[in-house]
């Protein structure tokens, strides 16, 4: 497992979460390796093996469940179904993320189908890194996650979702519904390089009175590698939706940037932003007259911007 | 000590912006470059700190040839720019630019220090991000406090009086004094404010792409007209007309 742990690491700081004794659940290579429940906190096997029900109870308070999938071994095609009940007024933090490894010339993917259902007033911090490592050479690491959100009356959820490097694509489709007074925040950070792909579907249906999303994507396509956003935001009620998404292109790198808002209610108010360019020019000059050489001043520059 | 000779540059288009400009700054003192907008004061500036090439025109620091040095090369040398225009970045929080500036880890204390002689409070600052979210006058003070945090030879300030308000502009000029007095790098402000030109050893005006006038404070600030635009007469919002 050791090549698991040091995913582990790369995805969410797990000594820290273990040696806290927080509930998780570590996949490994397709399977359930270990599993912890708490007082608060109940993971359960779905009846048909298929993932993953986890239950949060509302006397919980700023508690935290970890469930990283890693895979270590070539040709793995895993598919896993996992949902999050939240009970009415709990408060927790979820760290999911999904590390692969593999070597020069070999495939493996994952895919992960979670179903958020949060109750009333009940508040999530979900949290999600993706990571590739091994061989550079002709391999093929899939992520392609499918993340559907239900949000009740005031409930809210912020989801922060980053892939900084070596998944050669990823497929990721988010599609929230919102209530009355609910609130989703989703803030996106990627980076590809070489000749990686990413595609980013945002589908967010504001059904309730005082709904609201805002959905912020940050990404650099660097190499040969290219990029799809699409985010649709439906305002069937009085709410607010923003939707933004901000790139910068180095070397060859390509995006193709494309929201869309769909209001059904005159007092739907909803933005879009997209904005794509290389790395302004005063940014690598001010850097420089700090004594940065131009190479240095670009990575500062992108890695603030990817925070 | 700085030495540019002859130094000419034209725009893209052809429109020559410095002629024939000749200037030493010593090692020490505060210099301050007045002159008309448009004269060519922050092309001048631009050229020192390596921004852009001159056509025409040699730059020695210390005796020694640095025309051909890019911007990271001088700045390596101690050279320092506060920018007219500051640059925001996304994502960069001031605290980070102080650190970026001074080229290594500085602690709360120095960050507190840093932020205090521009007259901003660390405790609301230091964690914002250096983005649009920030006013013209806050964005300008944290340009200045990113160089204050640098340990240079030559250090250059574009009119560092814009968008500061009364308060803390009596303390950058404590800050300019405070630098002046530890002599370990020499000024050059570019600037219209008469409390800045009250302080300078020496005063140069650049109108026109050239040096028209160049002396000592007591000198050439006579024979600068002023002008209070400020009915109460209060002297840090007091003027200089050319
Ligand atoms: N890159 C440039 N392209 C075209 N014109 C420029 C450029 N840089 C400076 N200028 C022009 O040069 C003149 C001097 O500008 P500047 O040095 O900024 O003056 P000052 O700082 O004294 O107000 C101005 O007319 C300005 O528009
Ligand atoms: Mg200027």
């Amino acid at each position: 497992m050791n090549e698991t742990n040091a995913l582990l690491s790369l995805i969410s700081d797990w000594d820290v979460l273990k040696s806290e004794g927080c509930a998780h659940s570590i996949r490994e290579n397709g399977r359930s390796v270990e599993r912890l429940s708490t007082k608060n906190i109940e993971i359960r096997a779905k009846e048909d093996g298929s993932g993953l029900d986890i239950y949060v109870a509302a006397a919980a308070r700023g508690e935290k469940v970890a469930i990283p999938a890693c895979i270590t071994a070539a040709h793995i095609d895993d598919l896993v179904y996992n949902d999050f009940h939240i009970a009415e007024g709990a408060d927790v933090t979820i760290i999911a993320g999904c590390g692969i490894h593999v070597k020069n010339g070999e495939e493996a993917r994952h895919s992960g189908i979670h179903r958020f259902f949060l109750a009333r007033g009940s508040k999530v911090r979900y949290e999600e890194k993706h990571v590739g490592t091994g061989g550079k050479k002709d391999t093929r690491r899939v992520i392609d996650p499918v993340t559907e959100v239900f949000l009740d009356e005031d409930s809210f959820l912020e989801m922060d979702t980053s892939q900084i490097g070596g998944v050669d694509s990823t497929t990721r489709e988010t599609r929230g519904h919102l209530a009355r007074g609910a609130r989703l925040v989703i803030r996106e950070h990627l980076l590809t390089d070489g000749n990686e792909k990413a595609v980013t579907k945002f589908d967010v249906t504001l059904d309730g009175e005082d709904s609201a999303v805002d959905l912020v994507s940050r990404s650099v396509a660097r190499g040969e590698s290219y990029q799809e956003y699409h985010s649709t935001i439906t305002g069937n009620a009085p709410c607010t939706g923003h939707s933004e998404c901000d790139s910068i292109i180095t070397e060859h790198g390509r995006v193709n940037a494309c929201p869309a808002l769909y209001a059904a209610h005159q007092d739907a108010s909803l933005i879009h932003e997209a904005a794509i360019g290389k790395i302004a020019g005063e940014q690598i000059m001010k850097l420089r007259t700090f004594g940065l050489s131009e190479e240095e001043a670009e990575q500062k520059i992108i890695e603030g911007f990817l925070r | 000590m700085l030495e540019l000779e002859n130094i000419c540059w034209s725009t893209p288009e052809g429109v020559p912006i410095l002629k024939d400009l000749s200037l030493r700054i010593e090692d020490t003192g505060l210099a301050v470059v007045t002159g008309p907008n448009g004269g060519g004061k922050t092309t001048l500036a631009r050229i020192i700190a390596g921004l852009i090439s001159p056509d025409r025109g040699t730059i020695l620091l210390d005796g020694v040839d640095i025309t051909a040095l890019d911007v990271t090369q001088r700045a390596r040398l101690g050279i320092s720019y506060a920018f007219q225009q500051p640059v925001r970045f996304k994502g960069i929080t001031v605290r980070d630019l102080l650190e970026l500036g001074s080229g290594r880890p500085i602690d709360e204390a120095q960050v507190c220090n840093l932020l205090s002689k521009v007259g901003l409070c660390a405790r609301d600052y230091k964690d914002r991000e250096v983005n649009a979210s920030l006013s013209g006058g806050e964005i300008k003070r944290i340009e200045i406090a990113s160089v204050l945090a640098r340990s240079s030879k030559l250090v250059i300030f574009d009119e560092p009086e814009a968008g500061i308000d009364l308060w803390s502009f009596n303390g950058l000029i404590e800050a300019f004094e405070e630098m002046k007095r530890e002599r370990k790098a020499s000024q050059l402000i570019i600037s219209h404010q008469e409390r800045i030109l009250q302080v300078a050893d020496r005063i140069i005006v650049v109108e026109n792409g050239s040096v028209v006038k160049d002396g000592s404070r007591d000198e050439v600030l006579p024979s600068l007209a002023t002008f209070s635009p400020c009915p109460m007469g209060r002297d840090a919002v007091t003027g200089v007309r050319l």
